[in-house]
């Protein structure tokens, strides 16, 4: 079950024409997928598509009644190879992923897909984690579709053309025999608009056809001799149609007069930002109507020679706004312009930075800078002058960095608390990260560990440092995630096959927790149509790891403590794996709090778990919150003049974990923390008990209240 | 901040006037998700074109979010909306949370000729902050001070109380303060109609929307500022004999100089409440020794004395915990009325230190310098104990620690916090500068914690006063030893002491 449901929302999926759709760019891509007969869908989930996966897995229901297959596939590269299914028969098939990751993963079956080409329409939607609230590398996915030579569609960002790319990409994907990616961005994602929806439409043939009437057409396997007709197709066949298709579609558009001194080339996503720099600078309206020329490319690849030289003749200058680095459409484009020998100046790098997101700020500068150069003329008085720059605040030394962290709760936490107590007792270890929220023990307050190169790739990422000789072992951290994604072979079966030495922490939260909380082999949950319960430790077992521990409750910290330094200091060769397990608290809070809270009102017995800290015992030091970093453990300033520093205290978010008491016994801090079980709905006997208690205590403690002085603030 | 510099910002030409664009700041989890599809939903039955965005992702795990939303008035024509806000190009602005704000005005997203600022003042706290072994908490002034000049206009209110009083959560509160601003050209009754079909939670939503809208209005809650003259003062509850012997003190504190005497007071409440009246007695008797000595150096003194005296050993903790005062509080913290069932467990660990520390001193001692008796001792004691405070037998154990109260003067913990005490004060005393002497007192606020924090606070005690003797010659002693001190309480193993011990090792 993941993070976020979409039952509610997927009911619109169902709509046909004459309904207006609202919604989210990622629902509005899998309507859009609906209509246009798709067979199967399938990806990994991951920002910014883990919403679309998550819409996908809620419209289960609504998909089978239309005879789609969905497949929640276990990485990029098994989405990616499953489009293997439109190699022979005419089934549309699309998968997601996030990208550039999910496309470096994937590209090993692109390229093999690519190479035999498809019958059937196939589209990769990737999303492109670029720019702000990224959590990646930075790095663009556009190379991909160069080497392998799959199309890029990359629309604007808009519920129409986005619903149109989808269209278009199928039918782009099959007259030119080649995958096609459609390209959407982060916030294209989330955006939220209305578009004319259509009836579905049931694919004309399913995986259950095909499955019972085989096909195979030899020339489509990638062996030679047919790679070599394959690349001899790409070129002389299936891009001149592509290339057809595009044109007589008029897939890329073009926006405002036809004749002027100057004009804009940009990719498709990139339109509404450069729409809305020409608006402040007075050079189109509300509603887009520009005085600029603009060529907008909704396809970015393959590029059209024909449009590009037609756009650019008799300009002075064009300028290029092109998201991210390489500039391979700046490049693409000059070296166009030259060979047709025009005089159009081609700008781009100058007025845009050489690399980064182009937020709204960069976009107004370097278009109004192009202007300025160019095309003064057409600016209105105002946009002429430069005004003086807004003044910039003196805060940077007050606002505190707010990097994300672990959730209030988190199972993760007390691991790591208990890594930086190992580290106390035995010294710095080398340690390797990986990909999910347990890389957040990069930072404060943890600040453990050195690199992360990838998903399910930590243990492998040490495997280098694997000296028998040493007197100190390396000491990996994956999650279960990337455990099922990649690590059992890649980091786990390396580490058994080369005898490596270190010791592997794999981090089992039951999900996929980082991307949303999506079930995954060994989740708990029973799913109703995935098969779950699958034990991380069978499967390292399996591998050959023989020194295997596994940890029911990481909340334990003197036990995760205890464990790791037994697996540094053992005397068994080979890798030592650990498997820390406890459930995602995000997930474990949404599945029990509305059980617990019917169950309290039905009456029923209910123990409600939080904690506290005894400010007069606190002393201030905030040693506990140097081993938590937890959110609802903060510090408060009292209304007392003998104290200097705020002590710690915990807000009314605290779930109970009880990392905090755990931390404070493990590392012997302080005698502050409480935990506070508060008994809703008591029974005879609770009720009892307690009179009896109450009775006895308050008695002693009015006895020594008589002999002693009280102060009533104290 | 460099891009902001490089904008040629066009002025008067905008064709997007008649698009309203908002931006929420908020750290990931405060539901800035839910208040923008709520904005959207009133937006869309107000008749307007409205287009959300956000970048879900990474930062959703408590870290900073922005969401951002564009609307025009319905017409034929569809509008073209930009997908993330732009620097001086924001009509409203809302914070979730008082840093978030700063935050807003650092990225450029609040303007003075046309954005309304609507911020909350409470504070959630990063963890940059929470971390420091001392006070790391950002000034909030400069951040309100900011807003004064930067805004249009600024809604200021603690929106995250206003929510939480009504058993709900800001969003809602942010979204009544929207409607309080007038920003928007809705009726309050269109807002609180998306509230209602929104499902979950209504009444909760509609009481804390209400709380909102009223705290928008009522505008600014003043951020609290610690008052500098102590609060308080009560006569004390007690035996008719005890109270005579704390009019015979308080009497002695009026001797003291004015302005010394609210503070020393409430130290004295401290010792007396610590131990007892002749504790307290011995208070005033160190206190008066600095008598001579300027009412700066009084001060500090009374503050200082009245910590060091009172020392957390295992006596004053069980104490604290088996009180009925600890109880009204604990209930009150945890939201359970009197007659809740609270079952209530402490997380203790003692070791051998701790334990010898509640032996009589002479036998404490004898133990202490025989390394293989403390080894045993540990190996008896040392573990973590969860104790069940709400049942008898865990109350009863504390209760009887806690009775070993009027022996406390003849334990070996005692005998070590008096010389260290003593040791501390007289070099106070002594310095001949008398800033000097009151950065000496201050240090005394390194001394804090249990076990190892409290080991680590001694070492960082002793480095910074070990750096007394290059000092002392300087005319600028007191601000070094200032330094060091403040220096200390950066980090947690003293790196930034020992940068700054360094530097004073070049002077």
């Amino acid at each position: 079950m993941a993070e976020r449901s979409f039952a509610k929302e997927v009911q619109q999926l169902r709509v046909g024409a004459g309904t207006t759709f609202r919604g989210e760019g990622i629902l509005a891509i899998t309507k859009a997928l609906l209509e246009n007969g798709v067979g199967y869908v399938g990806g990994y989930q991951g920002a910014p598509i883990s919403h679309l996966m998550d819409v996908l897995a809620d419209a289960q229901e609504i998909l089978g009644e239309l005879g789609v297959h969905f497949e929640a596939n276990a990485s990029e590269a098994a989405a990616c190879a499953s489009l293997a299914a439109s190699v022979h028969y005419p089934i549309r098939g699309a998968v997601t992923f996030k990208s550039a990751v999910g496309t470096n993963v994937a590209s090993d079956a692109l390229a093999n897909l690519a190479s035999g080409g498809v019958k059937g329409g196939a589209l990769l939607i990737v999303g492109e984690d670029y720019g702000e609230g990224s959590s990646i590398m930075q790095e663009r996915s556009y190379a991909f579709a160069m080497k392998s030579q799959v199309w890029m569609l990359d629309p604007r960002p808009n519920l129409p053309s986005i619903t149109a790319a989808v269209r278009h990409g199928f039918e782009l994907s099959e007259a030119s025999n080649t995958p096609v990616m459609l390209q959407v961005r982060i916030r294209c994602c989330h955006v939220t608009g209305e578009f004319e929806a259509k009836d579905n439409l049931p694919p004309p043939m399913t995986v259950k056809d095909a499955l019972e009437n085989p096909r195979r057409d030899h020339s489509r396997v990638a062996l030679p001799p047919s790679t070599y007709s394959h690349e001899q197709e790409k070129v002389h066949q299936r891009w001149p149609d592509a290339v057809k298709y595009i044109r007589e579609n008029k897939l890329n558009e073009v926006f405002g007069p036809e004749k002027a001194r100057v004009g804009i080339i940009c990719q498709g996503g990139m339109y509404n930002g450069v729409i809305r720099a020409l608006q402040r600078l007075g050079l189109a309206d509300m509603y887009g109507e520009t005085q600029v020329p603009i060529y907008c490319l909704n396809v970015t690849y393959p590029l059209i020679p024909e449009e590009i030289v037609v756009f650019c003749g008799g300009k002075d200058a064009v300028l290029m706004v092109e998201e991210g680095q390489p500039k391979h459409l700046e490049e693409a484009v000059g070296a166009m312009l030259y060979r047709a020998g025009g005089t159009c100046k081609l700008v781009g790098d100058g007025p845009f930075p050489k690399a980064g997101e182009l937020t709204g700020q960069i976009m107004l500068a370097g278009i109004s800078s192009f202007m300025g150069d160019y095309g003064a003329a057409m600016l209105p008085p105002e946009g002429r002058a430069s005004n003086a720059p807004p003044p910039v605040p003196v805060l940077t030394d007050v606002v505190p960095p707010r990097p994300p962290s672990f959730c209030t709760g988190c199972p993760e936490r007390p691991i790591f608390a208990a890594a930086k107590l190992v580290e106390q007792d035995l010294g710095p270890h080398h340690i390797a990260c990986d990909i999910g929220c347990h890389l957040f023990s990069i930072n404060a307050p943890f600040d453990i560990g050195a690199t992360t190169v990838g998903y399910g790739l930590g243990p492998a990422s040490a495997a280098a440092f694997n000296a028998p000789d040493a007197n100190r072992r390396s000491i990996s951290f994956m999650g279960d995630g990337g455990f099922w994604h990649n690590g059992l072979a890649t980091s786990i079966g390396n580490a058994v096959f080369n005898q490596n030495d270190g010791v592997i922490v794999i981090v089992d939260n039951y999900y996929s927790a980082a991307t949303g909380g999506q079930d995954i082999l060994s989740s708990r949950a029973e799913n109703a149509t995935k098969s779950t319960q699958h034990p991380i430790r069978d499967a390292v077992a399996g591998m050959g790891v023989k020194w295997i521990r596994q940890i029911d409750r990481t909340y334990d910290v003197g036990k995760v403590r205890a464990v790791m330094t037994e697996a540094l200091t053992t005397k068994v060769k080979g890798p030592k794996v650990v498997i820390a397990s406890s459930e995602c608290s995000l997930n474990k809070q949404r599945r029990e709090r509305p059980i617990k809270a019917a169950a309290e009102k039905d009456g029923k017995r209910v123990v409600a778990t939080r904690f506290g800290v005894d400010e007069d015992i606190c002393t201030g030091d905030h040693a506990c919150i140097r081993l938590s970093g937890c959110p609802s453990l903060s510090v408060k300033k009292l209304d007392d003049p003998l104290r200097d520093d705020p002590v710690a205290s915990i807000d009314q978010t605290c779930v109970g974990c009880g990392n905090c008491g755990e931390v404070a016994d493990a590392a012997v801090l302080c005698p502050s923390f409480y935990q506070a079980d508060i008994v809703h709905n008591p029974n005879a006997w609770d009720r009892w008990w307690d009179r009896q208690r109450r009775k006895v205590i308050g008695r002693l403690q009015a006895r020594r209240d008589a002999k002693r002085l009280r102060f009533s603030h104290l | 901040m460099n891009e902001i510099a490089d904008i040629l910002a066009p002025a008067g030409s905008d064709t997007t006037a008649g698009v309203t664009k908002l931006a929420i700041m908020a750290v990931g989890g405060q539901g800035g998700g839910v208040l923008t599809n709520w904005i959207t939903e009133v937006a869309q039955k107000g008749g307007y074109r409205v287009q959300a965005t956000s970048v879900a992702g990474v930062a959703q795990r408590t870290g900073a979010t922005i969401y951002y939303i564009e609307m025009a008035p319905r017409t034929d024509h569809l509008p073209v909306f930009a997908l993330a806000p732009s620097t001086g190009d924001i009509d409203i602005l809302i914070a979730a949370e008082l840093m978030e704000a700063g935050r807003a005005m650092m990225r450029g997203f609040v303007s003075a000729d046309r954005t309304t600022l609507i911020a909350s003042t409470h504070r959630v706290l990063a963890i940059e902050e929470k971390l420091v072994p001392g006070d790391g908490r950002a000034d909030p002034a400069p951040v309100m001070a900011q807003a004064k000049e930067q805004a249009l206009r600024a809604v200021w209110h603690d929106f995250d109380a206003a929510a939480t009083g009504s058993g709900s959560v800001i969003s809602a509160s942010l979204f009544g303060a929207l409607a309080a601003s007038g920003t928007l050209p809705f009726e309050r009754t269109l807002y609180e109609d998306v509230i209602r079909a929104s499902g979950r939670g209504i009444e909760a939503s509609l009481a804390a929307f209400a709380a909102g809208y009223d705290g928008a209005t009522a505008g600014v809650s003043e951020v609290e500022n610690m008052p500098d003259i102590p609060s308080g003062i009560t006569t004390p509850d007690g035996p008719a004999d005890l109270i005579g012997g704390w009019r015979a003190l308080e009497a002695r504190v009026e001797k003291l100089p004015e302005a010394v005497r609210p503070i020393s007071l409430r130290g004295l409440e401290k010792v007396v409440d610590y131990q007892d009246v002749a504790y307290g007695s011995d208070y005033l008797d160190h206190l008066e020794k600095a008598r001579e000595k300027g009412g700066g150096f009084l001060v500090e003194a009374a503050k200082y004395l009245a910590n060091a005296m009172c020392y957390d050993d295992l006596i004053r903790v069980a104490d604290l915990k088996t009180r009925a005062s600890r109880d009204v509080r604990l209930r009150n913290e945890q939201g359970a009325d009197r007659d809740a069932i609270v079952h209530v467990t402490e997380y203790f660990h003692p070791r051998a230190e701790e334990v010898v520390g509640a032996f009589p001193a002479g036998l404490g001692g004898f133990i202490e310098r025989r390394g293989s008796l403390m080894k045993a001792l540990d190996w008896l004691v040392n573990r973590g104990r969860r104790v069940r405070t709400d049942g008898l037998r865990g109350w009863l154990s504390l209760w009887m620690v806690s009775g070993m109260k009027p022996f406390r003067r003849r334990l070996l913990r005692h005998k070590i916090e008096a010389e260290h005490l003593e040791r501390w004060y007289s070099l106070a005393l002594e310095q001949s500068d008398e800033a000097l002497g009151i950065e000496v007192l201050k240090c005394r606020r390194l001394i804090k914690g249990y076990s190892d924090t409290h080991a680590r606070g001694l070492s960082k005690y002793d480095r910074v006063i070990g750096a007394l003797p290059d000092l002392a010659e300087r005319d600028d002693a007191a601000d070094w030893l200032r330094r060091l001190r403040e220096a200390a309480l950066q980090d947690e193993q003293g790196d930034a002491l020992d940068g700054a011990l360094r530097t004073i090792g070049t002077l």
